[in-house]
């Protein structure tokens, strides 16, 4: 499936000229397991009450959540036509008025964490235990916000919230160690009472697994990534974050994409 | 008031089940009777005022209706980005409460003085702006916003000061608390007290004045301003707040906009924050904005 949600992303790419392929193209394993293998969300309950919510708090890489949507039938494939040209459906970050299956209007950094506390602490009132799954950004660690979330989170002993850190080591301009150097986010998570896992990002079955766990804390799954994973021209690199996917890299990136 | 709007809330929460609390740490001996009724649902989140407000716009989306509680500095400026997103952008039913509106909080500092709110909650979309005059506009706003699905901040200010408003309260209507004419003075919150002393002075000189209460901020009531202004009225506007934005502004827009001519002054704070030393009342003073000051600055 990732395959599939890959060749999405840089056909809408292509079709919008639009920038943060890179920032999308890091989080599509972590989107397959958490949408096809772990996740209770189907195109029949996405509005039901007890379905469990994932929210991509790093608005920024809606790509791949909208071909991830399509594929999941929630969203109409057409809609990915309507990603971010004049007078579109769909806009480069999140706005939850746009299309079915959107959990939070994100974009601004910082805030799912929070939107998915409200969601548990109002499930708990409701007598419903769903699982809340929130994509964070390496550098979105960066927002205070995400520190008061965390702590609030991890006293409360929210089990029912999993974060995935999409740890693709870039930043808006420059590399995230540059900026920010957090070498152990395992000792932060763990600190403020989180079970944490590292895994391969980019690897569906061990990603599978370590969604699957259960826990008495809130969990952490530190997900190693590369940003703009998948295509030589882009992967593992900054510019990843603005690259604009004309014919010929299309054209690349799809031959690349069939001899994986 | 504050104390006011608790009971009130208190109240409402048992009519309605989706009605929670949630403080950043604030409120102690205020929102104990809440706490100790429905212990399930008050939250003190801790100092987390922007976590408070994201977690406020989840509950919401999940169907709760959540109150957010502080002092007006911090549920406003602290976490102003999480109410545009969370709350006005996602359009969710999070009712906000400021206390210390004005100078309220005098001695704890201009840290904790709450004179810029207006403004920037007013230019933020879907959200609905109280701000109460007097403990009987504060227990029906508290009612009546209780009924809306609408983001909502209610700016909460003194209390011990009589009932002035007896009218039947709507939102966005304004409250004619005496009728006169030539003159009138529009007060909303801490200021209504403060204008309808005025209008006293005023009478012994032989002026009537048409006092009114602008209890709702936004959406303003057009309607009264413009009548206001068809009838000739010399329009004075009254608020513990800067004059940049709030009632003053929003009443000038109206104004401007009217094509016609009317005197009009705005009473407000100056584009100044206090390093004022001493309580509300002494700041006030040093700001104009009790009766004697009013009287020089209009007289």
């Amino acid at each position: 499936m990732h395959k599939k949600i890959r060749e999405l992303i840089l056909k809408c790419a292509n079709s919008s000229k639009a920038s943060h392929v890179g920032s999308a193209l890091s989080i599509v394993e972590i989107l397959e397991a958490l949408y096809f293998n772990v996740a209770n969300i189907s195109k029949d309950n996405f509005n039901k009450p007890n379905r469990d919510r994932i929210i991509l708090s790093k608005g920024h890489g809606s790509l791949a959540l909208y071909a991830t949507l399509a594929l999941k039938n929630i969203i109409p494939m057409e809609a990915l036509d309507k990603y971010l040209v004049d007078g579109g459906v769909l806009p480069c970050h999140i706005d939850m008025q746009s299309a079915n299956g959107l959990e939070a209007s994100t974009g601004s950094l910082g805030h799912g964490l929070g939107i998915a506390e409200g969601f548990v602490l109002s499930n708990r009132l409701k007598n419903i235990n769903s699982r809340i799954f929130v994509i964070i950004g390496d550098g979105e660690f960066q927002e205070g916000s995400i520190m008061e979330a965390l702590n609030s989170i991890g006293s409360l002993k929210l089990n029912e919230i999993t974060v995935i850190l999409d740890n693709n080591k870039f930043q808006a301009s420059a590399a995230t160690k540059d900026v920010a150097d957090v070498n152990n986010y395992e000792k932060i998570f763990s600190a403020f009472g989180f079970d944490v896992e590292s895994v391969d990002g980019h690897n569906v079955d061990l990603l599978t697994k370590a969604l699957n766990k259960k826990s008495q804390k809130p969990t952490a799954i530190i997900a190693n990534t590369l940003k703009g994973k998948g295509f030589s021209f882009m992967e593992d690199t900054l510019e990843s974050h603005y690259i604009k996917i004309d014919d010929e890299k299309m054209k690349i990136g799809l031959t690349e994409l069939e001899n994986v | 008031m504050r104390m006011v709007f608790a009971d009130t809330l208190l109240e409402l929460a048992k009519q309605d089940e989706r009605i929670c609390l949630i403080t950043p740490d604030m409120g102690y001996g205020i929102l104990d009777k809440f706490q100790k009724t429905f212990p399930k649902r008050y939250f003190n989140l801790g100092i987390t005022e922007q976590n408070c407000m994201s977690v406020a716009s989840g509950m919401a989306l999940n169907g709760l209706k959540p109150y957010v509680y502080s002092i007006i500095p911090f549920v406003v400026h602290r976490c102003l980005e999480q109410i545009r997103v969370d709350v006005s952008y996602m359009n969710t039913d999070v009712k906000i409460i400021g206390v210390g509106s004005g100078f309220e909080y005098g001695a704890a500092g201009a840290t904790h003085h709450g004179t810029e709110d207006i403004s920037m909650m007013r230019a933020l979309p879907n959200m609905t702006i109280c701000a109460p005059g007097d403990n009987y506009e504060m227990v029906e706003i508290a009612k009546l916003t209780a009924k809306t699905k609408d983001p909502t901040y209610i700016r909460i200010g003194r209390h011990n000061h009589g009932i002035l408003n007896h009218n039947k309260i709507e939102l966005s209507k304004a409250s004619i608390i005496e009728q006169g004419k030539e003159i009138a003075l529009i007060a909303t919150g801490n200021m209504l007290p403060v204008a309808y002393d005025f209008a006293q002075e005023l009478k012994k000189e032989n002026i009537n004045p048409t006092l009114i209460s602008m209890h709702t901020i936004k959406p303003i009531d057009k309607e009264c301003i413009l009548k206001l202004i068809n009838d000739g009225y010399k329009i004075y506007t009254f608020e513990e707040h800067t004059i940049i934005g709030g009632l003053g502004s929003a009443v000038a827009e109206i104004i401007a906009e009217s094509g016609q001519k009317a005197t009009f002054k705005r009473i407000g704070i100056n584009d100044k924050y206090s390093h004022v030393v001493g309580s509300a009342q002494y700041i006030r003073e040093q700001f104009k904005l009790d009766i004697k000051g009013v009287i020089e600055q209009c007289c």
